[in-house]
């Protein structure tokens, strides 16, 4: 992918504004200092990452994260346009959950297929009708973004249930204050260490009407072998809120309280990094033991807050995706800013006709798989797995959808003792609390570092970057 | 705070006292087992360090006979006995991670370091040198971490679970090597033992780090009363019984206070402590230094239950 777009060189090598200084100081380092510093940067994060325990049994302890040093830059200009684009999608994405739950017009008008929703697992009809303060249902959203040109950004996909990262891109900005003082004094960098306050403000602007004052907000982890657990005592420590499980709340006469040293407390607004299915075994997955039975009788009471609310996987589902222009455009009645990656369903029949023609140039996925599974990457595919896939996808087209395999922009990056250009994502995080919607200017950068790879999840080979965003 | 997380740090600490107190008793039995048969009788050391650690009957399921390489393994390494030392330090580090951000992250370095440099004995040393420098290295953790906890948590509720885990503990471990040992203690006229004995009442004292304190509290030779005394009414003597009990009342009521509410397990704990305070040692003698013991264990045992009863869930 020879011709892709380079954060750094854009397509024609010339050094872009936003990394004039990077490329100077880049030019005077020597290939030891940053080696250096990168093993650095590697102890520290090994201090960090065994001081907060993420990795549980035997050997996992040697399973970092790679950390890439150089980091990935915004403009303001650029940074503007995502915030603007961020902030349109999730309000939408906000109002369409709110429509789906209640009145239906998006089905009415015929929009979105009645069954996409309604056979769709994620749908949650408990849901119906029910209330959930100031209409908002993801508070926390991480947007998967990539960039195939300068002024082309496409969303590749919206998490909407339990986003996590957000840990690293707080971690990440402050291993590179220690590291590289000095490059941070030739930029201007928006902060992005405020992130916790405005979560923490988020969270308590949707309390329930019945709570205190200051009302009590915890977050609900999984546990110790969760492989975000990291994440979740960073956060409850940040944000100075109680880390909970489920065995330590408890639901008695319609209300939520914890368990303390001085008796039961209420608690008013549930941070919950746990999948709805195992949130209320009452209510949900009966061999739940993660979960607090009766949960979802007490958040249906309007007694407690869940951010994220119960039921938002309807907004981020793949088969959904795809709506998503029209869904922007349905609710605030606007076009959309950021763009979707150009996508065939399957289950609408001139599209399944392109689909089988071109097998060998998309990428095909589930509409419900995940994690890179159930997926056909067309141009690296022999000619049997394409073939299986096609008689695969004809057997049940609605359960498939088409993407173009993208030109994901590259950024210089620090691998064996050189600078090369890998491809990279970018997942901000946007808060949407009683009447604000709050982006810290920043976000996760995942990169490939595999030269050519453009899968960027950290399973398979990906590391991450500090992101920064230049304050004009 | 969340009943969890002060069940969690009471038991962390719990766990590094035990580890603690299973090190010094095999260091001690390496010593007497190292001296001549001359010097300490024929009595079978190992045996005796399976009943002092409390798991006679576990390890005879296991074992027929104790020797000191099935002992050695069973105390220290073995992941089939619940209170081996590394399951001590791994139970430790579990409970430390679940409350990562009530500890200090002194604590918690203390506490992962020695749970990864526990990997590196893994496979259990063959040589006494190599055995002893792990023995060094667990008490060495446990001085670590409780100086931590000293010089670095805030004195809150948070800091009083703690300790009450580790007094609970370490009053549990005294009265279980004075209920092993009771028999070498009795006054001098019902005594049966001879001069053998002297290097078993030494290995008494170094199996609570006395040995040092017993001369500098007495200025006498070793007398097995005396030693009784140290043990168990010595106020001084930071793990005798007493001193175990002024602390559990301190910090019972310094939760109570905090609270603004006593309950079962202050009275408990205060119930004991005066009993303690009003006993003299002849009065123990004449009722039975070993009846004394049990029922200290059991009292023990019960103010465990009450605080978490009251607190813990």
């Amino acid at each position: 992918m020879a011709d892709c777009f380079d954060e750094m060189k854009g397509t024609d090598g010339t050094i872009r504004p936003a990394y004039a200084g990077l490329d100077a100081w880049l030019r005077d380092l020597s290939p030891d200092l940053i080696d250096q510093r990168c093993q650095e940067a590697e102890l520290l994060f090994r201090r960090i990452g065994i001081t907060f325990a993420v990795y549980g049994e035997a050997d996992s302890t040697e399973r970092l994260i790679p950390f890439d040093v150089i980091p990935r830059i915004l403009s303001s200009s650029e940074w503007a346009l995502l915030q603007r684009g961020l902030t349109q999608r999730v309000k939408a994405i906000n109002m369409y959950l709110k429509d789906i739950y209640g009145r239906r017009e998006i089905l009415k008008a015929g929009i979105i297929p009645v069954d996409l929703v309604f056979q769709n697992q994620v749908f949650r009809p408990e849901m119906n009708a029910q209330k959930v303060p100031h209409d908002v249902y993801v508070h926390i959203a991480g947007i998967d973004i990539v960039r195939v040109g300068p002024d082309t950004f496409y969303v590749l996909e919206d998490n909407a249930r339990t986003p996590s990262g957000v840990s690293y891109m707080l971690e990440n900005r402050e291993i590179m204050m220690r590291l590289f003082p000095d490059l941070f004094s030739r930029y201007r960098v928006a902060p992005v260490e405020n992130y916790p306050d405005e979560l923490l403000a988020t969270l308590k602007s949707v309390a329930p009407d019945t709570a205190a004052a200051d009302p009590n907000v915890v977050l609900l982890t999984p546990g110790i072998y969760n492989s975000a657990y990291f994440e979740h005592s960073f956060l409850a420590d940040k944000l100075g809120i109680e880390l909970v499980e489920g065995r330590d709340l408890l639901v008695k006469g319609g209300v939520v309280y914890m368990r303390t040293t001085e008796g039961p407390k209420r608690v008013d607004v549930i941070y919950r990094r746990v999948d709805d299915d195992f949130l209320d075994p009452l209510a949900f997955r009966p061999d739940s033991t993660l979960g607090v039975p009766g949960l979802m009788s007490a958040y249906q009471a309007g007694q407690v807050t869940l951010a994220n609310a119960v039921g938002t996987g309807i907004a981020d589902d793949k088969a959904i995706y795809s709506y998503m222009p029209e869904i922007v455009k349905f609710y605030l009645a606007e076009e959309p800013i950021l763009r979707n990656v150009p996508t065939w369903r399957c289950r609408e029949p001139k599209d399944l006709a392109y689909v089988l023609e071109h097998l060998d140039e998309l990428v095909v996925k589930e509409v419900h798989g995940s994690g890179g599974y159930g997926m056909l990457i067309g141009p690296t595919a022999d000619k049997g797995k394409i073939a299986a896939f096609r008689t695969r996808i004809e057997a049940d087209p609605k359960n498939y959808i088409a993407q173009p395999t993208l030109a994901l922009s590259t950024c210089p990056t620090w691998v064996e003792r050189g600078v090369a250009p890998r491809h990279i994502d970018l997942r901000p995080f946007v808060l949407t609390g009683k009447d604000t919607v709050r982006i810290v200017p920043g976000g996760l950068t995942r990169v490939a570092l595999q030269r050519g790879s453009l899968v960027v999840n950290s399973s398979q080979g990906g590391g991450t970057k500090d992101t920064w965003v230049l304050d004009t | 705070m969340l009943s969890r997380t002060a069940d969690n740090l009471y038991w962390v600490a719990r766990y590094v006292e035990r580890a603690d107190y299973l090190a010094r008793i095999l260091e001690v039995t390496l010593r007497l087992t190292a001296l001549p048969l001359a010097y300490v009788g024929s009595t079978n050391e190992w045996e005796s360090a399976v009943a002092t650690a409390g798991c006679s009957r576990s390890f005879h399921a296991a074992y027929p006979e104790a020797d000191e390489d099935n002992v050695k393994d069973f105390l220290a390494f073995s992941s089939a006995n619940p209170s081996s030392i590394c399951n001590c330090i791994e139970l430790a580090r579990t409970n430390a991670r679940a409350v990562r951000t009530a500890l200090t992250s002194e604590m918690w370095d203390v506490i992962n370091g020695a749970w990864l440099e526990l990997k590196r004995f893994n496979n259990a040393p063959g040589s006494r040198e190599e055995f002893l420098r792990f023995l060094r290295f667990v008490q060495e953790t446990s001085l670590r971490f409780d100086g931590s906890a000293y010089r670095t948590m805030l004195r809150t509720d948070a800091y009083w679970f703690f300790r009450l885990g580790c007094n609970i503990e370490r009053a549990d471990n005294t009265a279980r090597i004075l209920d092993t040992k009771y028999h070498l203690l009795l006054p001098e006229d019902t005594h049966v033992g001879g001069p053998l004995d002297y290097y078993q009442w030494a290995a008494i004292l170094r199996s609570v780090s006395a040995l040092t304190s017993y001369h500098w509290v007495y200025r006498e030779s070793l007398k097995p009363w005396l030693i009784a005394d140290l043990l168990i009414l010595n106020q001084k003597m930071p793990r005798s019984l007493a001193s175990c009990y002024d602390n559990l009342v301190r910090y019972c009521d310094d939760i109570a206070e905090a609270y603004g509410r006593q309950g079962a397990a202050q009275r408990k704990a205060r119930g004991i402590r005066t009993r303690l305070s009003n006993l003299k040692m002849d009065e123990i003698f004449q009722s039975g230094l070993h009846e004394f013991i049990t029922e200290f264990i059991s009292d023990n045992n019960e103010l465990g239950g009450t605080i978490s009863r009251q607190y813990l869930m």
